[in-house]
């Protein structure tokens, strides 16, 4: 995949030589010098690049310290998870914790099935609606002109500095009085209008050149050609990582608030009880540990491959 | 369909029905977001606010008590103070280097390309991606001499004694810095990560061409004012984080903490809302003094950035 893109830049590169060379203006002292570095980008010395590496390989070994030890505890057989003075790096790994783990979710009382299927929901939705609604009123926020825009964008900014947690009681009762208390509906729709995202995706898409909506204008686009034409793939680095977000808050929902049939309750709830066991459950709390670390992660990194394969598009430049 | 943002040229009075049909498109698309934002967080807000002039214990109707929350809690409160002094602290250390922290390592990782890129980005993200990655620090710091840390620090020679660092005075709050730190690599560096890839690349062929010399260079003068909304973006991020903090203190010194060494705004807050005391009219008035304190910081963060490149 990487090689891919750096053949793309090298083409791109070569064609943007080529217009210039047709183009009389006098760039050919910066032309040699564009040729010269073409192996290695522009402004960048070994040296540089040298003390950069050795840096984030220090600052890198500190940072994976959680990855590294919750990997580890997954593997360790009970007694070296119990042993004092813990250790880090596990002596003789072993998968029994993860069986300990999926026996006691098939031994529940609501098959372990149901919990992966409201897991799937109430994240799916979450983050798929989010991702489309803010994405859909960022828009005309960040390019169209009209009464009350200032207010609505200052309103979703300040909305963002009241703590969460006294608004809690208040959106309970709303939550309540709408009638959707033990339903999905409690936990996925204030999901898609949380303030973050709507910020994220305005920021974003203020830095599309206007003239490239105005011409898409003229062709006859209408304005929700434009934003699912030209706005969202222009912006794809954008709600990919919105979607990471999105998806982490959503899937760390364990809805013990709203939730209070078990049939409805998210998988994350399911293998947060389980910790509550205590030491004799100390094995299937690590792989509970690793379990909830594993599934943003591998979400994660589908998005940031998908953000890299992104270029920044020649239509970007105004 | 017209377009949008074209302002109307001629001075002539729209009517409702014509502005309505002019920007239709605009308020369709606001609609659905905006719907679920009034009722979820827009009311909710506005409802503490009411909340914080009554005296409310959750079981018996509000009592409106005027500013007397207020009142108490600036005059009469000294724990609050004190939590205040902390959080203060902390927002002004923790946020301005996080920041740039973020923003540092977004700028190094972006100058690695491929599959090194994306896992340099997971390494750093790691911390904020391993729910409760923090609990790591709760056996770094353990008190007895078979903490990681007392361990290291009495085989080196550095001190006699373990130290119980969660349990003295001095060293909580700097502990707490360090953890944050340490943890704050989150929304903002991801942001920036995606800002980078956004910027231009024209934009760097022009000023090698300008006569921009190193990397050094390129950054401040291309790179930051290219991607001013994501630092925006990262600065309100970090502002609600920094002041804010709570799970920390909470997890790894205990609420409360030794001597109120570790509380902050917001455990104070926890303390009167979710805690024994059940006074959410006091908490409310909490959360509007510390939602105050951010707004303001905000202005005064936003006005800075505008000088970024300049």
């Amino acid at each position: 995949m990487s090689e891919n893109t750096v053949a793309t830049v090298e083409i791109e590169e070569t064609e943007v030589a080529e217009n210039r060379i047709r183009e009389p203006k006098p760039l050919n002292q910066s032309r040699l010098k564009r040729l010269f570095h073409r192996e290695r980008r522009i402004n960048r010395s070994a040296a540089g690049n040298g003390l950069l590496f050795v840096l984030m390989a220090i600052c890198g070994a500190f940072m994976a310290l959680p990855l590294v030890m919750v990997v580890n505890n997954a593997l360790k057989p009970i007694d070296e998870l119990l042993q004092f003075p813990p250790r880090i790096f596990v002596r003789n790994p072993t998968f029994e914790n993860f069986s300990e783990l999926f026996y006691m979710l098939s031994e529940s009382w609501v098959p372990f099935s149901r919990y992966i299927l409201n897991t799937i929901i109430i994240t799916g939705f979450g983050t798929v609606g989010h991702v489309i609604f803010a994405s859909l009123a960022a828009y005309p926020l960040a390019k169209h002109d009209f009464k009350g825009k200032n207010m609505l964008f200052s309103m979703v900014i300040l909305s963002m500095m009241f703590s969460w947690q006294v608004t809690q009681i208040p959106n309970y009762m709303i939550i309540t009085w709408l009638g959707m208390n033990n339903t999905y509906l409690a936990l996925i729709l204030p999901a898609t209008a949380f303030g973050m995202g709507l910020y994220l995706m305005k920021q974003f898409m203020e830095q599309i050149p206007d003239s490239l909506i105005e011409s898409a204008r003229l062709a006859g686009a209408n304005e929700f050609m434009i934003f699912w034409v030209i706005i969202m793939p222009n912006v794809k680095p954008a709600w990919l990582t919105l979607a990471i977000f999105q998806f982490q808050q959503m899937w760390a929902q364990t809805g013990h608030l709203f939730l209070r049939s078990e049939e409805l309750r998210p998988l994350q709830y399911a293998m947060q009880f389980i910790t509550l066991g205590g030491v004799g459950r100390a094995g299937a709390a690590a792989a509970v540990a690793f379990m909830l670390a594993a599934v943003p992660i591998t979400f994660f990194l589908l998005c940031q491959s998908r953000i890299l394969e992104t270029m920044t598009t020649s239509g970007m430049k105004d | 369909m017209n377009p949008a943002t074209t302002k109307p040229d001629n001075e002539f009075k729209e009517s409702f029905g014509q502005y309505m049909k002019k920007h239709n498109a605009s308020y369709i698309m606001l609609a659905p977001y905006f719907t679920f934002f009034t009722l979820f967080t827009v009311l909710p807000v506005i409802a503490s606010l009411g909340l914080s002039l009554t005296h409310f214990n959750m079981l018996e109707m509000p009592q409106w008590v005027g500013w007397s929350n207020y009142t108490r809690l600036l005059l009469e409160d000294d724990l609050f103070l004190l939590a205040f002094r902390n959080t203060m602290i902390f927002a002004l250390i923790t946020g301005p280097v996080s920041y740039i922290l973020c923003l540092l390592f977004a700028w190094i990782i972006n100058e690695f390309q491929g599959k090194m890129r994306a896992f340099l980005t997971l390494i750093f993200y790691a911390p904020s991606i391993s729910g409760q990655a923090f609990m790591v620090w709760g056996l770094i710091l353990a008190g007895d001499r078979y903490g990681y840390l007392n361990g290291l620090l009495i085989r080196m020679g550095f001190m006699q004694e373990a130290i119980l660092w969660m349990r003295t005075e001095k060293y909580v709050l700097p502990v707490l810095i360090v953890v944050q730190l340490w943890l704050s690599l989150g929304t903002g560096f991801l942001a920036f990560i995606a800002g980078l890839k956004t910027v231009d690349k024209s934009l760097y062929e022009a000023a090698a061409v300008d006569g921009i010399k190193n990397r050094w260079q390129e950054l401040w003068f291309v790179t930051l004012p290219a991607m001013r909304p994501q630092l925006m973006f990262g600065a309100i991020m970090q502002i609600t984080q920094s002041f804010a903090v709570a799970d920390i203190s909470i997890n790894l010194a205990g609420n409360p903490s030794v001597n109120y060494a570790g509380s902050t705004i917001v455990t104070h807050l926890l303390d009167y809302g979710a805690g024994e005391r059940f006074d959410m009219g006091y908490a409310a008035a909490i959360a509007t003094v510390l939602f105050i304190l951010m707004v303001g910081t905000n202005k005064l963060v936003q006005r800075l950035l505008k000088r970024v490149g300049k």
